[in-house]
C-alpha cells in the first residue's frame, strides 16, 4: 500500500469528519431555535476533522517506513527463503526480483531462485496492507468519535482549533532548526568518522591531495588526504581571482546605477543585471568550459606561455566574478541608499563635485555595509560548485599561477561522492569532512557580515 | 561685484576646476564601463548558447523513398500503436527500411542510416496505413558518424560521402520536434531533453509542496506571533544562515539523510524534491516576511477590533493581503532551485535515465543535471544539444520570471 494511498485515505476520512460534525454542529443549533453555538459550525468541523486527519497521517508515515521491514522480515521467515544465500548482493537482488513481480512492477522473475519467493510475498504484502488499512480505520474511527462527542452547543471549539493550528506554525518554525541540526549532526557525524582513519592535523596541513578510491579502507595512507591545495585553490578561485572581478565591477555598477544613470537606462540596466544573477551556475560553467577557457588558453600562448592549459583558475574564476558581480552590487546599492541624504547634500553644498561626493563620504560612510556585502559574496563564491567542476580542474595544485588547473573544496567533494568508492571508505568520508570545513567557513562569515550590517544599520538609525 | 569674485578664478583654479570636471568625466565613464561590461557578458552568453543551440534543435536527416507496392506489408484494421508497430517489424519493415535506403542514397549511404530510422516509418505506417498502398519519402535520422562528418568533423573518410549526399539533397540538417519528446540516449542524434524535463517537473511539485507550506507558516509564525525570546532567535538566526550556506551542503545532507532513511530511492524526484525544499524554504520565509511587514498593521487593528482572534486576523486578513508578495518570492525561490545542480548531483541524479519518469519514486534525471551529463559528452553534436538544452532551460526560468514579475506589478499594492 503506497503512502500516497494512506495520505489520500487520511484526507478522505477527515473530510468525512468534516462533514459529519458541522451536521451535528448546524442540528444542534436548529435544536436550541437558531441560537448561535459558542463557536461557528465550521469551527466544530475543522476540530474533528484535525483530530481524523493527524493521528492517521501520523500512522501513515511511520507504518510505510516499517511496512517493507516488517514484509521482509516475514517473508524471510517463510519455508521457501531457507535456501537464499547468507549475505551480500546476490541475496538482495533475488528478494528485490521476487517483490518487484509480487508487487506487479515485473512481469516476471529472472532469477529462478526468486521464484518461490513471488508467492510469499505477495501474501506478506497482502496480509500487511490489510493490517495497515485495518489500524488506520481503527484509528480514524476512535479519534474522529472521540472528538465528535465532545461536540455540545457550548464547546469551544474555535480555541483547540486555534490550538492546533499555533502548533502547526510552531511546528513550520521549528524545521529551520531541525536542517540546521541534520546539517551539522550529519557532517559531524561522517567527519569524526573520517577522521578516526585519517588525522586532522594531516588533513588540514598536508600539502598533497590524492586519496585512491580503490586502496584498502582498512589502513589509509594520511599523507594522500592534505587538503591544504584545495583549499588555496578555493581561496584563489573564489575569494582572489572572481573579487578582483566582481568587488570593482559591482561597486562601480552600483555607483553608477544609484547616482549617475538617469530613470529610464536604470530601468534597462537594473534587470540585466538581476538576469545575470538568475542564471543557472550549470550554465555559467558551461559557458566557461565552452568559450572562457579556450579564449584563456589561446590568450595565454598569444602572449608566449607554451604550456597553459585548457582548464585554468583564470577561466573559472573569471567567469564566477562575473556570476557575483549582481550580488556585490546589490548589496553595496543597500548599504549606499542606508547612508543619510543629509551627508550627501552637505558634501554637495561645499561643492563637491559628485564623484568627489561618492568617493569621500558615501563610500566610506557605507564601508561596513560593504566590507558585509563583500564577505557575503566570498561565501557564495567558495560555495559554488558547478563552475569549478566544469571549468577548473581535477589537478590539485599549490600554485599561484592563474593560467594553472586548480581544484577546489566543492569540486573534490563531488568527484569523491560520485565515484565508485563505497561509503565506508575514507576517500568517500573525505567529502563530508570538506564539507564541514565549507560549512563552518561560510556560517563564520555570514554571521560576522550579518552583524556588521546589523550595527552598521544602528548607526543612522 | 566682478572685483569681489575674481580673485578666486585664478588660472590656476581654472586647472584644478577643470581637471576636477575630468575625473568626473572619467569616474562616470568607469561607471558606465561596468554596467556596460556586465550587458555586454550577458549578450555574449546568451549569443553563444543561440548560436550553439539553434543547431541542436536540429538534426542531419536522409530522405529516403520507401516503394511499399513491391512488398507484401499490411497492417490490420483497428490495431494499437505499439501493436501495429510489432506486426510491421515481424512482416520485416527493418529489411524493407534498408534495402530502400540502400536503393536512394548508394550501399555506402545506406549502411549511414540510424539504426532506429524503421521505427520512425513503422510509427508513420501505423498512424496512416494508407502510405501501404504506394511510395512515400521518409526523413530518417544519419547515424552519429555520418552526421559529424555532415558537420564537417568526425571521421575523414565519411565527409566525400556526406557532401555527395548534401548535394544531391538527401542530407539535410532538418528541425527535430522529437528533441523535445525523447529522453537521454548514447548517440546524440537520437537525445532528447523529455526525460529530463519531466524529472524537473515532478521534482519541482514535491518542492514546492514542501517548502511553500512550510515556508508560508513559519513566516506567519516569526512575523506575526513569536514572542521576543531566546528560541526565537535561534529559529531567526538558523533561517538566516540556511539562506546562505552553500546549495552542495544541502545535497550531502540530503545524501546523509534521506538516502539513510530511503536507501533504495537514489536519483528520485522525491529525494531530489525534499532535498531543494530544504534549500528553498528559508528564501520563502524571507520574501514572506517582508511581504507580511509591509500589510500595514491598520489592518490588523481594525480586523482585531472587530472582534476577531488573533488566529482569524492573520488567516483571513494578513495572508490573503500579502500572498502576491509571497508568490513573487516563492517563485523566485523555485526558479533558483530549478536551476541547481550541485545538490542533486550528491544524491546520485546524475545516472544514466534513458526512460522518462512514471513517478516520484523512479530514477530520473533533471534539466540542469542533464546539461551537465552532456556538456561532459567529446562528441560534436552533443555541444549543439547541450546547449539546446540550456535554451529550454533559461526559456523557463525566462516564464517564472516574468510571471513573478507580473504578479509584483499586479497585485502588489503601496500603502
Amino acid at each position: 500500500m503506497s503512502p500516497a494511498f494512506l495520505l489520500l485515505l487520511a484526507l478522505g476520512l477527515g473530510l468525512a469528519g468534516w462533514l459529519a460534525a458541522r451536521a451535528r454542529a448546524w442540528s444542534f443549533r436548529r435544536a436550541a431555535g437558531g441560537q448561535r453555538l459558542a463557536a461557528l459550525p465550521a469551527y466544530h468541523a475543522w476540530y474533528v476533522a484535525l483530530w481524523v486527519v493527524v493521528p492517521v497521517t501520523l500512522f501513515a508515515l511511520i507504518w510505510s517506513a516499517i511496512a517493507p521491514q516488517l514484509v521482509l522480515q516475514s517473508v524471510l521467515a517463510s519455508p521457501a527463503a531457507a535456501d537464499l544465500p547468507a549475505f551480500g548482493m546476490q541475496r538482495d537482488t533475488i528478494l528485490g526480483e521476487a517483490r518487484n513481480v509480487a508487487t506487479g512492477a515485473a512481469a516476471a522473475v529472472f532469477n529462478p531462485a526468486a521464484r518461490g519467493l513471488v508467492e510469499p510475498f505477495r501474501e506478506a504484502i497482502g496480509r500487511f496492507d490489510l493490517i495497515g488499512l485495518a489500524v488506520t480505520l481503527l484509528i480514524a474511527f476512535l479519534a474522529g468519535a472521540w472528538s465528535f462527542l465532545r461536540i455540545k452547543p457550548e464547546f469551544a471549539a474555535r480555541t483547540r482549533v486555534e490550538r492546533g493550528v499555533m502548533a502547526l506554525l510552531l511546528l513550520a518554525s521549528l524545521v529551520a532548526i531541525l536542517t540546521t541540526l541534520g546539517i551539522f549532526a550529519s557532517l559531524v557525524f561522517e567527519t569524526v568518522r573520517f577522521f578516526g582513519m585519517v588525522g586532522p592535523l594531516d588533513f588540514l596541513f598536508g600539502t598533497h591531495w590524492g586519496p585512491d578510491p580503490m586502496s584498502s579502507a582498512a589502513n589509509p595512507d594520511p599523507s594522500r588526504y592534505g587538503a591544504l591545495p584545495l583549499f588555496w585553490g578555493t581561496i584563489y578561485i573564489g575569494a582572489v581571482i572572481a573579487m578582483l572581478v566582481a568587488i570593482p565591477l559591482g561597486l562601480m555598477s552600483a555607483i553608477y546605477l544609484t547616482q549617475y544613470a538617469d530613470p529610464r537606462a536604470r530601468k534597462v540596466l537594473k534587470p540585466a543585471l538581476e538576469i545575470l544573477a538568475g542564471v543557472p551556475t550549470v550554465v555559467y560553467g558551461y559557458f566557461a568550459a565552452l568559450t572562457v577557457a579556450p579564449f584563456v588558453r589561446d590568450l595565454a600562448q598569444a602572449v608566449g606561455i607554451a604550456n597553459a592549459s585548457s582548464e585554468s583558475a583564470l577561466a573559472a574564476g573569471l567567469v564566477m566574478g562575473v556570476m557575483i558581480i549582481p550580488f556585490v552590487s546589490s548589496m553595496a546599492d543597500d548599504s549606499i541608499a542606508a547612508v543619510p541624504q543629509a551627508m550627501r547634500d552637505g558634501s554637495l553644498a561645499m561643492g563637491a563635485t559628485t564623484n568627489e561626493t561618492i568617493r569621500r563620504v558615501l563610500v566610506p560612510a557605507a564601508l561596513p555595509g560593504i566590507v558585509a556585502g563583500v564577505m557575503l559574496a566570498v561565501s557564495r563564491a567558495i560555495g559554488e560548485t558547478m563552475i569549478v567542476v566544469m571549468a577548473a580542474g581535477a589537478a590539485a595544485n599549490l600554485s599561484a599561477n592563474p593560467l594553472e588547473a586548480m581544484t577546489t573544496v566543492t569540486f573534490q567533494i563531488v568527484a569523491m561522492l560520485t565515484g565508485e568508492g563505497s561509503f565506508d571508505h575514507p576517500s568517500t568520508l573525505s567529502a563530508f569532512a570538506l564539507g564541514f570545513v565549507l560549512f563552518l567557513v561560510t556560517l563564520a562569515l555570514n554571521f560576522i557580515a550579518l552583524r556588521v550590517v546589523k550595527r552598521f544599520r544602528e548607526a543612522y538609525e | 561685484m566682478s572685483e569681489t569674485l575674481a580673485p578666486t578664478r585664478t588660472p590656476a583654479f581654472e586647472k584644478r576646476l577643470r581637471k576636477r570636471y575630468a575625473a568626473e568625466r572619467r569616474f562616470r565613464l568607469a561607471g558606465l564601463g561596468a554596467v556596460l561590461f556586465s550587458v555586454a557578458v550577458l549578450v555574449l552568453l546568451l549569443g553563444t548558447m543561440t548560436i550553439n543551440g539553434a543547431g541542436g534543435f536540429q538534426r542531419a536527416t536522409l530522405k529516403v523513398p520507401v516503394d511499399f507496392t513491391t512488398v507484401a506489408l499490411t497492417v490490420p484494421d483497428g490495431l494499437a500503436r505499439a501493436a501495429a508497430m510489432r506486426t510491421l517489424e515481424g512482416q520485416g519493415l527493418p529489411d524493407v527500411v534498408r534495402f530502400a535506403a540502400d536503393q536512394a542514397l548508394g550501399e555506402d549511404g545506406g549502411a549511414q542510416l540510424g539504426a532506429d530510422g524503421w521505427r520512425l516509418v513503422a510509427e508513420q505506417v501505423a498512424e496512416n496505413p494508407t502510405l501501404l498502398r504506394g511510395t512515400h519519402e521518409f526523413a530518417l535520422p544519419a547515424n552519429e558518424d555520418l552526421a559529424s562528418a555532415f558537420a564537417g568533423d568526425g571521421k575523414v573518410d565519411l565527409q566525400p560521402l556526406a557532401r555527395r549526399l548534401a548535394a544531391e539533397g538527401k542530407l539535410t540538417n532538418d528541425f527535430d520536434p522529437g528533441f523535445l519528446t525523447r529522453s537521454d540516449a548514447t548517440d546524440p542524434q537520437q537525445v532528447g531533453i523529455w526525460g529530463a524535463l519531466k524529472g524537473s517537473m515532478l521534482t519541482m511539485l514535491i518542492t514546492l509542496a514542501l517548502a511553500f507550506p512550510i515556508g508560508v507558516l513559519a513566516a506567519l509564525y516569526l512575523e506575526e506571533y513569536a514572542p521576543k525570546n531566546r528560541w526565537t532567535d535561534v529559529i531567526e538566526v538558523s533561517i538566516n544562515n540556511l539562506a546562505a550556506v552553500p546549495s552542495i551542503i544541502f545535497g550531502l545532507l540530503g545524501l546523509a539523510v534521506f538516502l539513510w532513511m530511503f536507501p533504495n530511492m537514489r536519483s528520485a524526484p522525491l529525494i531530489g524534491g525534499m532535498t531543494l525544499a530544504l534549500m528553498t524554504m528559508p528564501v520563502i520565509v524571507i520574501a514572506g516576511r517582508n511581504a507580511i511587514k509591509a500589510v500595514p498593521p491598520s489592518i490588523r487593528d481594525g480586523a482585531m477590533a472587530l472582534g476577531a482572534s488573533p488566529i482569524q486576523v492573520v488567516f483571513h486578513h494578513v495572508l490573503p493581503l500579502a500572498l502576491p508578495g509571497i508568490l513573487t518570492g516563492t517563485i523566485i525561490g523555485m526558479a533558483r532551485a530549478l536551476g541547481e545542480t550541485a545538490p542533486l548531483l550528491m544524491i546520485g541524479m546524475r545516472a544514466f535515465v534513458a526512460t522518462p519518469p512514471d513517478g516520484l519514486t523512479d530514477p530520473a534525471t533533471v534539466l540542469p543535471v542533464q546539461i551537465f551529463l552532456w556538456s561532459d559528452e567529446i562528441d560534436r553534436g552533443f555541444v549543439e544539444r547541450t546547449s539546446a538544452a540550456i535554451i529550454v532551460l533559461l526559456l523557463f526560468l525566462l516564464v517564472m520570471n516574468g510571471l513573478a514579475i507580473y504578479l509584483r506589478n499586479r497585485f502588489e499594492k503601496k500603502w
